[in-house]
């Protein structure tokens, strides 16, 4: 069943067209990465779910309910988690979610007890009664989730909830994010972090130029795109003096490319090949295929340009 | 490296426009302002006092006292009143008119005018009391005493007044002043001869002809002279009186509305400073509060849940009304334990005007905060709008020094009302009813600028 459906969505503002047909559809259940470079329209989708932006065109569905023009509550099944720290300094981290979980609705024992529940899951139970103004970037980016989630929606939009923490506090937060999952949550994240995308998405949406480009697990994207096979990067002590013979090799310089489904097998043939035309082998380099490569070979670009 | 300074400064300065509103467009309005208000005062061109006056003495001297007091540019004077419903002061002019139409005037009473000046309709009244003219000119200590019924909320105009008739005196009555003359040469140095005699007759009638044209001015001179009985706190000008031969008249200040209260005047200044710094407080407050949640994004996960912008809009324009209503009492308390001002007294007036103020000044501030796009904005546009409504307004220096174009500009800003809400329950002592114009247009300022809140702060709503 689908938690949530975004079909065929358009927004322009003023002279920028943010959206131009994109598509979303997140499974019950399911954590969904969307990706794409800057300026995408990736943000702008997440707000078009969660009520802060108008689609031009298109329809959005939650949990099978259409949500065009439909009342704040309709949304309470939504928890949203954006891009800033949207906290309250000055409050505690009690405090901010005792605040953010009454937004929500949440009141006295059931708020106490859900308040509780995320001092421990996020790990900040020992500083509950501290001013968040003094927390550490990742113990932030903890509690500015957990307010998002405080109301145990069933489907959550978190717009970068890993930028700019350190790599411990990166692995915690998806610890965290994984824990909702397994309580059943359904989740669409924004990143850039392709790693992080590749290890723990379990569907990928790539979105350029405010349209959708391809969408499935990794492995579906691999296939779609750059294929299996590993690349082969030699690097020679000099240019070959000619093409090798029977290898679909490219040459550059000192510089050997090729593609090779089965490396152990088609690797030894290549290095006797070289070394027959009087080069020497400097240095080996056996690469996977990456949601970089799949990305780069969707857009013609890096993420990041 | 200082070069470099100077040009991260220079760079910064260029493309920051609120510190060249603030640096160069502010002191230029407030001058301008401060000039309009005091460019005038030497001039004439000062407000023209507004004063009552009341005859008992109806004799010639005191007629003709009247009459110069009313050629007097610089004084409007009303020497009589609308008899029955909409009862009002009446200058001169006004009540013949009023009386070729069938309305029933009346001259003045010395009630009559002390009532007015209560009211705060009139700064001063003047009460020339019968016998005046016989005795006059005397210098004893038993000669009749010119009363000046006062306002002393209004420093100046008493002031003015008892300046004023000092001077006017001199010239209003020339004869009068001659013949006394004359009595008190022939009394010390012996009669006059018949050609004296003869002489002198001519000279008095000449003298008391009917001015047809405007009586001779006090000479700048005797204006200072005279002036000088007359200055600072009133209660010299009744050292004056006691001390015979110090002035041609008698005069003795009475201060109405002020002579039982111990601090009367820290009072409106008290207000003054509090709405001031109130309308700051709610600009950088409730304003700044919501420009603030939408730079650090919380705006935008408040209306993700299930509170909407006219509960969020509310929410804060009640706390900063809140807020004020605290500021603006630690702010009297601190009146009342230090400068003695009566708050206790006047404590139900104080809280309705406090209320509607702080009402009108939170919302205020929120429509501002509504009407800008940054922090940076709101700091110099809400110092600008307030210090200019807070100097024509009365905050600064009472409005009463203003000219009557400034003063009637002050009722567009909010200042105005406040502090004529403040002045009436705390000098004026009236009742809570008599507060309903201030209290209306407060109410009103603070219903416009809630709604204009609410209009602006659609662009935070759904894009």
């Amino acid at each position: 069943m689908t938690a949530l459906r975004v079909t065929r969505a358009y927004k322009r503002f003023g002279k920028t067209q943010a959206l131009s047909g994109a598509e979303v559809t997140l499974r019950r259940g399911e954590l969904l990465l969307l990706l794409g470079p800057n300026g995408a329209g990736k943000t702008t989708l997440v707000r078009a779910v969660a009520g802060r932006v108008r689609l031009d065109e298109g329809q959005i569905e939650l949990l099978g309910q259409p949500l065009n023009g439909a009342a704040g509550d309709a949304r309470q099944s939504l928890g949203v988690v954006p891009q800033e720290i949207a906290l309250y300094p000055l409050l505690t981290a009690r405090e901010n979610l005792e605040v953010f979980g009454r937004f929500h609705g949440i009141q006295g024992d059931a708020l106490a007890a859900q308040v509780k529940d995320a001092l421990e899951w996020t790990g900040l139970a020992d500083r509950a009664d501290e001013p968040i103004q003094g927390f550490s970037g990742g113990m932030k980016r903890r509690l500015n989730i957990a307010c998002g989630v405080l109301h145990q929606p069933e489907v959550i939009l978190l717009d970068e909830p890993t930028v700019g923490v350190d790599p411990q506090s990166r692995e915690r937060i998806w610890e965290m994010l994984q824990k909702l999952k397994q309580a059943g949550a359904s989740l669409v994240l924004t990143t850039h972090q392709l790693d992080e995308a590749q290890t723990h998405g379990d569907r990928i949406v790539i979105i350029d130029h405010g349209q959708t480009i391809a969408e499935g697990t990794f492995r579906e994207l691999v296939e779609q795109t750059v294929g299996p096979r590993r690349q082969v990067t030699l690097t020679l002590d000099r240019e070959l003096p000619r093409s090798l013979a029977g290898f679909s090799a490219e040459s550059q310089g000192r510089t050997v490319r090729f593609h090779a489904a089965d490396v152990a097998a088609e690797l030894p043939p290549l290095l006797a090949a070289v070394r027959a035309e009087g080069c020497q082998v400097e240095d080996v380099a056996v690469q996977s295929p990456t949601l970089q490569l799949v990305f780069l070979h969707l857009t013609g670009r890096e993420l990041r340009e | 490296m200082i070069g470099t300074i100077l040009r991260i400064f220079w760079i910064h300065l260029r493309r920051d426009r609120v510190v060249w509103l603030l640096t160069f467009i502010v002191p230029v309005i407030f001058f301008s302002i401060f000039a309009i208000i005091f460019k005038g005062q030497g001039r004439g061109a000062t407000p023209r006092v507004r004063v009552a006056v009341v005859d008992e003495d109806v004799s010639d001297f005191s007629k003709k006292l009247v009459t110069a007091l009313q050629k007097e540019n610089s004084l409007r004077v009303f020497p009589a009143m609308k008899v029955g419903q909409g009862s009002r002061l009446l200058t001169q002019d006004e009540a013949e008119a009023l009386r070729r139409e069938g309305v029933a005037t009346k001259l003045l009473t010395r009630a009559d005018a002390e009532a007015f000046v209560r009211g705060g309709d009139v700064p001063a009244a003047i009460i020339l009391p019968e016998g005046l003219g016989e005795s006059f000119p005397s210098f004893g200590s038993d000669r009749p005493t010119v009363e000046l019924l006062a306002d002393t909320s209004d420093h100046i105009a008493p002031q003015v007044l008892s300046g004023m008739l000092q001077g006017i005196v001199m010239t209003a009555a020339p004869e009068a002043m001659m013949k006394g003359g004359i009595a008190q040469l022939e009394k010390w140095g012996g009669a006059l001869t018949p050609e004296q005699r003869k002489v002198i007759a001519q000279a008095e009638q000449i003298l008391s002809q009917p001015a047809d044209q405007d009586p001779p001015k006090p000479s700048k001179k005797a204006s200072k002279e005279n002036g000088k009985g007359a200055t600072g706190d009133p209660r010299s000008d009744d050292q004056i009186a006691s001390r015979p031969g110090a002035s041609l008249l008698a005069v003795r200040v009475v201060d109405v509305l002020g002579e039982k209260k111990a601090n009367p005047v820290i009072a409106f200044y008290a207000a003054a400073t509090a709405v001031m710094f109130l309308l700051f407080a709610c600009a950088n407050g409730a304003g700044g509060s919501l420009l603030e949640e939408a730079e650090n994004g919380t705006l935008d996960r408040l209306l993700s849940s299930k509170l909407t912008m006219t509960s969020l809009l509310a929410g804060k324009w009640i706390s900063f009304v809140l807020l004020g209503v605290v500021q603006v009492s630690v702010m009297f308390l601190w009146g009342w334990l230090v400068f003695s001002v009566e708050l206790w007294s006047h404590l139900a007036g104080f809280l309705v005007m406090t209320f509607v103020t702080a009402a009108a000044a939170a919302a205020l501030g929120m429509l501002m905060g509504t009407l800008c796009r940054t922090r940076g904005q709101l700091a110099g546009f809400s110092t600008t709008v307030i210090l200019l409504m807070s100097a024509v307004g009365g905050s600064m220096f009472p409005r009463f020094m203003m000219s009557d174009a400034l003063q009637t500009a002050g009722l567009f800003t909010f200042n105005a009302w406040a502090l004529d809400g403040y002045q009436k329950v705390f000098w004026y002592e009236a009742r809570l009813w008599q507060l309903w114009p201030q209290v209306l247009v407060l109410a009103a300022l603070a219903a416009v600028f809630l709604l204009g809140a609410r209009l602006l702060a659609r662009r935070w709503e759904t894009v």
